[in-house]
């Protein structure tokens, strides 16, 4: 690469949130024609970085140069004028318009709707997007709106692109065609930075990896001179393993039975149609799916927290009896004695309060106990010490707002105050979402640990490599039905991803 | 662009938790921001002397004992009205119809005294009076709280419409008991002082004081340390944290604004058994809506609630004591007491966002640019 001149350098950026330092004098160049990957645990400041890149935040010391000339991003306008956009996690779109309406709006200029069609068609043709101008989005895939995000961009000159977490929300189909599209652009000479936590996806499509860890820049390097293993252990800043442990089921079950299930939303719309499996003791069934594909609502009516239309959902004692879940609210189910956890996916907005401390999230699960009218802190605090300690949460006392602490922690203390109540049924929801891969192991180990304790595990997923490493069975939903139950061992991720669009992943339906 | 890095002219960011010590004093100086540029406006508006127009703001709360005795059974009562809408603004239920639960507690206590007042040993009718004061808050508050558990109606409409109900209702009451009055009741039991709260040693102040001291302990132990406290505080940060646990959140909300209105009621008893002993549309004198600054100011907690009350009470008095002395118009007090609310309102921001400003060198580099 000493040839190419760097496209953007940056040097000693350096950005701190009041005490937290995101950024210490990190050192960066980006190469046209090049795909960047950067890497880095949560927290390591790899968003941030590009958000001073992308005129968001102003770093506090440092500078940046573009193509050798020293420049000031003030704001994300300036960083369109020097040809840097940037596509987030969380798309930016007005629903009821068309894709070509998001893509010329707040652009100077007469409004040329039909000029701004064709121009969007010929970039589309040019890289092999397929994106219809006059499509609103609101009736668009989560894959196509990325794509309109991307067109903005290209349809504004950029020739620096930067993706934050692009694959999130993709299916392994969509993931291909994007990665397609993004190795075309690079041909085309443009720049492009991705920020992602999948190592595979690393290797498959970047030409270069960056690792930052703690805010630091840790080093950059052809990806074809490195391997997985080497840039984990960058990131982590020492040696970690990749398997994820599988021990083999343990006298398993029926322990959930789950019969005809369907559920409709308040809008009347069908979420679960005629849904049914069994959910074993020390088995974990993993739950796959394209998001919104019903995983929530399934999760949530075991949990008793979501009206059921019909069907039958029964808790099935260790003696045989059996309990019907429907109709219960999650107090009358702890009432029948059912030990029934739940990590939510949305882990401040529903497992947590993220204005309260520690000890007082523990007290959420704990605090009818007894008859007394006032509330009874130590025994919450001493939980709360606990799972600090035995999880390794990072935070710096247990009387510290949860929201306070970084995804990965604020996770720690959702599932360790779960498993506190040695649950007989642990349900999770994207347990490792958004976690970098210290959080994702200890989690992984935390929920074969309960596996092996003789606990049943519903652990819907997103990633299909965990799902396919770390489930004894896999649900595939598709559309709120069955798409089918394959064996986590031996199932091809292929396979899966097809089921995940297609009813039994044969016949062409959607 | 030449080679220097130039910064935005200002930059706005978040802050961690102040240390209490440093935002009272951003509060502290704030108030004398406030006092400053309320000189400024004197001068240039009146030409009076603004050490003058302080003076008798001061001297309008504390220039004798009878005033400063006043003042403090003022802040009782505001103070205690906050108090009452405490609990449902935690759990993020925007009552804004304390001045009718008042209204409403008030008008209960009138009703008893009047009717009860030669029927009832003074003890017993004081017990009756102080009942049907809390329940009607109280059942001012459950209306609005029932439909919002029941059909999530807009709570924040729902109590103010409920303010309006109550004022006509006096209104309603004085007139049909009156015909043929000026809409104006005259003071109550007035020879037999059936009804009215004793005076402690004299004074007719202590008794609501002390009320208003023991209500405040209460509500601090309520909110912090009971069942029904951190429940209200979890429904109030997410509803959905709240199911998911269990908790009944209509329940919860019933529950609270029972207390709320029967707290309110309570101010509506003391109102006309130990203040006016007497009713008018007036009697809560928008009280119920500055309670809702009160209460925000002190981020709802009760102790902080004493200094705020405090603080309106004074400007409020204050402010009252300057169109007396310097025959200025009532609404230049009231000015007055805007400008200082501005600034206080204002330094909530300071306390919660840093503001860096580009510095000398780094501006001269941008002038040189433009």
């Amino acid at each position: 690469m000493g040839e190419k001149t760097a496209a953007v350098k940056m040097r000693d950026i350096t950005k701190s949130f009041g005490k937290v330092l995101a950024n210490d004098k990190v050192w960066l160049d980006i190469y046209r024609g090049e795909i960047l990957a950067l890497l880095g645990e949560n927290g390591s400041g790899k968003t941030t970085l590009m958000n001073m890149l992308s005129g968001i935040y102003f770093p506090d010391e440092g500078q940046i140069y573009i193509d050798g000339k020293e420049v000031v991003i003030r704001s994300p306008k300036d960083a369109f004028n020097y040809g840097i956009g940037m596509i987030h996690q969380h798309f930016k779109l007005v629903d009821v318009l068309t894709a070509a309406e998001n893509i010329v709006l707040g652009l100077p200029g007469k409004l040329d709707l039909k000029e701004a069609s064709r121009k969007i068609r010929e970039i589309c043709e040019t890289y092999g997007f397929s994106v219809d101008p006059d499509q609103k989005i609101y009736t668009m895939s989560v894959s196509q709106k990325q794509t309109v995000e991307i067109v903005k961009v290209l349809y504004r000159g950029a020739d620096i692109l930067i993706l934050d977490e692009p694959t999130a929300v993709l299916t392994p189909q969509e993931t291909d065609k994007l990665f397609a599209v993004l190795k075309n652009m690079r041909d085309d000479g443009k720049a492009i930075v991705i920020i992602t936590h999948k190592m595979h996806e690393v290797e498959e499509l970047s030409d270069r990896v960056a690792v930052l860890r703690h805010g630091q820049f840790v080093g950059d390097m052809l990806t074809k001179d490195t391997n997985a293993q080497e840039m984990t252990n960058m990131m982590v800043g020492h040696a970690v393993t990749l398997n994820i442990d599988r021990p083999e089921p343990k006298d398993p079950k029926p322990r959930i039975e789950v019969k005809g299930l369907t559920v409709r939303d308040m809008d009347g719309i069908v979420k679960l149609e005629d849904v049914s499996f069994t959910a074993n003791s020390g088995e974990i069934l993993g739950i796959a799916g394209i998001s919104g594909s019903g995983q929530k609502e399934l999760l949530e009516a075991i949990a008793g927290l979501q009206p059921v239309e019909s069907g039958s959902i029964s808790y099935i004692e260790g003696d045989g009896a059996r309990e019907e879940l429907i109709g219960k609210d999650p107090l009358a189910i702890a009432a029948l004695g059912v030990s029934l956890s739940f990590v939510p996916e949305d882990r401040l907005g529903m497992g947590l309060v993220g204005n309260m401390d520690l000890s007082d999230n523990m007290m959420l699960r704990s605090f009818r106990r007894g008859r007394s009218l006032f509330t009874d802190r130590k025994a919450p605090h001493k939980l709360a010490e606990n799972v600090v300690e035995e999880l390794e949460v990072s935070t710096p006392s247990v009387s510290t707002p949860v929201r306070r602490l970084s995804g990965g922690n604020v996770q720690k203390v959702l599932v360790g105050r779960e498993i506190a109540s040695a649950p007989t049924v642990l349900l999770t929801a994207y347990a490792v979402r958004g976690l970098d891969i210290n959080s994702s192991y200890t989690i992984y180990d935390l929920i074969n640990r309960q596996k092996q304790d003789g606990v049943a595990v519903i652990y819907v997923g997103e990633d299909l490599d965990v799902l396919l490493e770390l489930c004894d069975r896999i649900l595939v939903l598709c559309g709120g039905k069955v798409s089918g139950i394959v064996d986590g061992r031996g199932a091809k991720k292929r396979d899966v991803g097809m089921m995940m669009t297609r009813l039994g992943g044969g016949r062409n339906e959607r | 662009m030449n080679g220097k890095t130039h910064t935005p002219l200002i930059q706005v960011s978040k802050r961690e938790t102040l240390p209490w010590q440093k935002s009272w004093l951003i509060r502290g100086i704030a108030i004398v921001a406030a006092l400053v540029v309320c000189a400024l406006i004197t001068t240039m508006l009146t030409g009076e002397n603004p050490i003058q127009v302080y003076g008798s703001m001061v001297s309008g709360a504390f220039g004798t004992g009878r005033r400063i005795w006043q003042l403090l059974r003022n802040v009782a009562i505001l103070l205690t009205i906050s108090l009452a809408v405490t609990p449902a603004f935690k759990m993020r239920f925007w009552n804004v119809g304390a001045e009718g639960q008042v209204m409403a507690g008030a008008l209960a206590c009138t009703v008893t005294m009047l009717y009860l007042g030669d029927k009832l040993p003074n003890a017993l009718l004081i017990l009756v009076m102080l009942i049907a004061s809390v329940a009607a808050g109280a059942l001012w508050a459950f209306i609005p709280a029932f439909f919002k558990a029941k059909w999530n109606t807009n709570e924040t409409l729902f109590t103010l419409m409920m303010n309006y109900i109550a004022t006509q209702l006096i209104a309603f009451f004085i007139v049909w008991k009156y015909p043929n009055g000026t809409g104006t009741m005259g003071i109550v039991n007035q020879d037999t002082r059936a009804g009215w709260l004793p005076r402690l040693g004299g004074n007719e102040f202590i008794l609501i004081i002390l009320v208003s001291v023991v209500i405040t302990a209460l509500m601090y132990v309520y909110l912090n340390y009971t069942k029904h406290g951190y429940e209200l505080s979890v429904v109030g940060e997410s509803e959905r944290t709240a199911r998911y646990v269990g908790i009944k959140v209509g329940k919860v909300v019933l529950r609270t604004l029972i207390l709320s209105g029967a707290v309110c009621g309570i101010v509506g008893f003391l109102l006309v058994a130990g203040v006016h002993h007497s009713i008018s549309t007036n009697i809560a004198g928008g009280q119920g809506f500055t309670a809702v600054m009160v209460s925000w100011l002190a981020h709802f907690n009760p102790i902080m609630m004493v200094f705020s009350s405090f603080l309106l009470c004074f400007l409020g008095q204050g402010a009252d004591q300057i169109s007396t002395d310097l025959g200025l118009d009532h609404a230049f007090g009231d000015i007055l007491t805007g400008v200082i609310l501005f600034f206080i309102i204002g330094s909530e921001f300071f306390i919660n966002y840093k503001i860096k400003f580009r510095s000398g060198e780094e501006r001269k580099g941008e002038i040189e640019n433009a």
